[in-house]
């Protein structure tokens, strides 16, 4: 998955749908582990701002 | 100095965490929290809106964090009625960034040690037994050791998945939104607005909660499910264009509020979540600052309680989920069917309700009045509903 930085607010809304426990939040940064992701979309759909797309 | 080790470990410093460290420290218990961010309740991702009757029980009223008293709530239908509710002192517009930080002041006053910049990254495991937690601070990996950790970190909560707890919520239990603190308004103080309709804020509702005469919390929160083609932000912004074409934009924050109802699973061995992370907010209203520090104190108190009699097994630490169904978890449920209702009202409906709700006198209101109005007409939804109510034995006023 594609995280745009530009426009990630680090809010943490991603990590509450992941089924696979594939993202993690730190201060300033989201980081998703593509080994762990199951390409559910979840975090695509309820991304405030649709900062996450499908892709490397 | 940080201690090598303390009978609690709270991780994140919202209302959660500080109301469980200043009640587990009050009651003998030695705690340290700690919190990611540089400051406690920093950046604010929240509208700010609390009850009186919510918060004060837990800290005196402080001007310092109070930016406007309500007394009024208005409801808009989506054929633009509106309709008026009246209760005096019913509740704050509250400054979070204050707030926030003096929670965490009354913590450290009853003795719990705190820091920031303190970002806990996995849990420390002994005997297959929770004993610690690494965290990151000041650029350096760090342990400290404890007898029980308290994930108390949030919606983006992991603490509660490293000890294999099921956190993850559906994307309809997910309210995805966004605020702007608008500038250069002319509103009514006294009053919070809320705007409904499928166009308008699927699955959730538009808020104005004032902070000055000039200045408010504008945002919107719409269902995990219905915001896959159309962002949180395009309805906001379409919103504010209609309302308030010549505000300023101060600040913009993003968010997710878990409407679910609270995780079947919140404690086990040497471990307990509270707040978002426990998924303790009210499902209906969003609101979940209350509920936090409800659930911080029952489990701040057991927590002492635990380390007196040096008992961290699930078994005893059961209490708490107990007393929490008991003061709030029960009704919370209820709050969880009836919103799954919600969701399913057309606007018509919606229209009805502020209808009704406009034939009542300002000063009579209640929920339970308004839900009734909400299912009239509907025989299914009547028996779900009466189903719901008799579960929970609730009183809703
Ligand atoms: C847009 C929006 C509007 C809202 N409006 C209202 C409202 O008007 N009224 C209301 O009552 N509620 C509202 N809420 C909900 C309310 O904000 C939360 O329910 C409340 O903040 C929950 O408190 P908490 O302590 O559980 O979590 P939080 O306040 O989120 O605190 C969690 C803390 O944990 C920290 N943390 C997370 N992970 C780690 C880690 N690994 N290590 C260290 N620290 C960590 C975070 O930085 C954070 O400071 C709103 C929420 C949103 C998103």
């Amino acid at each position: 998955m594609k995280i745009n930085r530009d426009l990630c607010d680090v809010c943490g809304t991603c990590v509450a749908v992941c089924p696979a426990d594939a993202i993690v939040v730190s201060e300033f940064e989201v980081n998703i582990d593509d080994e762990k992701c199951i390409k559910c979309m979840n975090c695509v759909t309820v991304c405030p701002i649709k900062a996450i797309s499908e892709g490397e | 100095m940080i201690k090598e080790k303390y009978d609690v470990l709270v991780i994140g410093a919202g209302p959660a965490g500080s109301v469980t460290a200043r009640f587990a420290a009050e009651n003998g218990a030695s705690v340290l929290m700690l919190e990611r961010d540089r400051e406690a309740g920093i950046p604010v991702r929240c509208a700010e809106g609390v009850s009186h009757n919510g918060i004060v029980p837990f800290i005196e009223l402080d001007e310092k964090w109070i930016a406007a008293k309500i007394n009024i709530a208005k409801l808009h239908s989506p054929n633009g009625e509106t309709a008026v509710m009246r209760n005096n002192g019913a509740g704050y517009v509250l400054e979070r960034r204050i707030f926030d930080t003096a929670l965490c002041d009354l913590a450290a006053e009853k003795g719990a040690e705190f820091i920031t910049k303190a970002d806990a990254l996995d849990l420390v495991w002994e005997d297959g037994k929770i004993a610690g937690v690494k965290f990151k601070y000041m650029g350096e990996i760090k342990t400290v050791k404890c007898d029980i950790v308290i994930g108390a970190d949030g919606v983006e909560s992991r603490v509660g998945r490293w000890a294999g707890i099921k956190t993850a919520v559906r994307l309809e239990d997910i309210d995805t939104c966004v605020q702007y603190t608008l500038s250069g308004l002319e509103i009514d103080d006294e009053a919070c607005d809320f705007y409904f309709g499928q166009n308008i804020s699927p699955g959730g509702y538009v808020w104005i909660f004032p902070k000055s005469k000039t200045t408010a919390n504008v945002g919107i929160g719409i269902a995990g499910h219905l915001a896959k083609d159309k962002s949180p932000k395009e309805y906001l912004d379409k919103f504010v264009e209609e309302h308030f074409p010549n505000a300023k934009i101060n600040y913009t924050v993003y968010g997710g509020v878990p409407t679910a109802a609270t995780l079947k699973e919140i404690v086990k061995d040497n471990i307990m979540l509270v707040g978002d992370a426990a998924r303790q907010v009210n499902p209906i209203t969003g609101g979940g600052i209350v509920q936090a520090m409800i659930a911080a104190r029952i489990a701040g108190k057991l927590v002492a309680e635990a380390v007196k009699a040096k008992r961290f097994d699930a078994k005893f630490l059961k209490k708490y989920p107990q007393e929490w169904d008991k003061i709030l978890g029960h009704s919370q449920k209820t709050m969880f069917d009836m919103k799954e209702k919600f969701m399913t009202l057309t606007d018509d409906k919606f229209n009805s309700i502020v209808e009704f709700c406009q034939k009542v006198p300002e000063d009579q209101f209640s929920l339970k009045a308004l839900f009734m109005e909400a299912v009239k007409g509907d025989p299914m939804l009547m028996l779900d509903v009466a189903k719901s109510f008799v579960v929970s034995k609730m009183k809703l006023k």
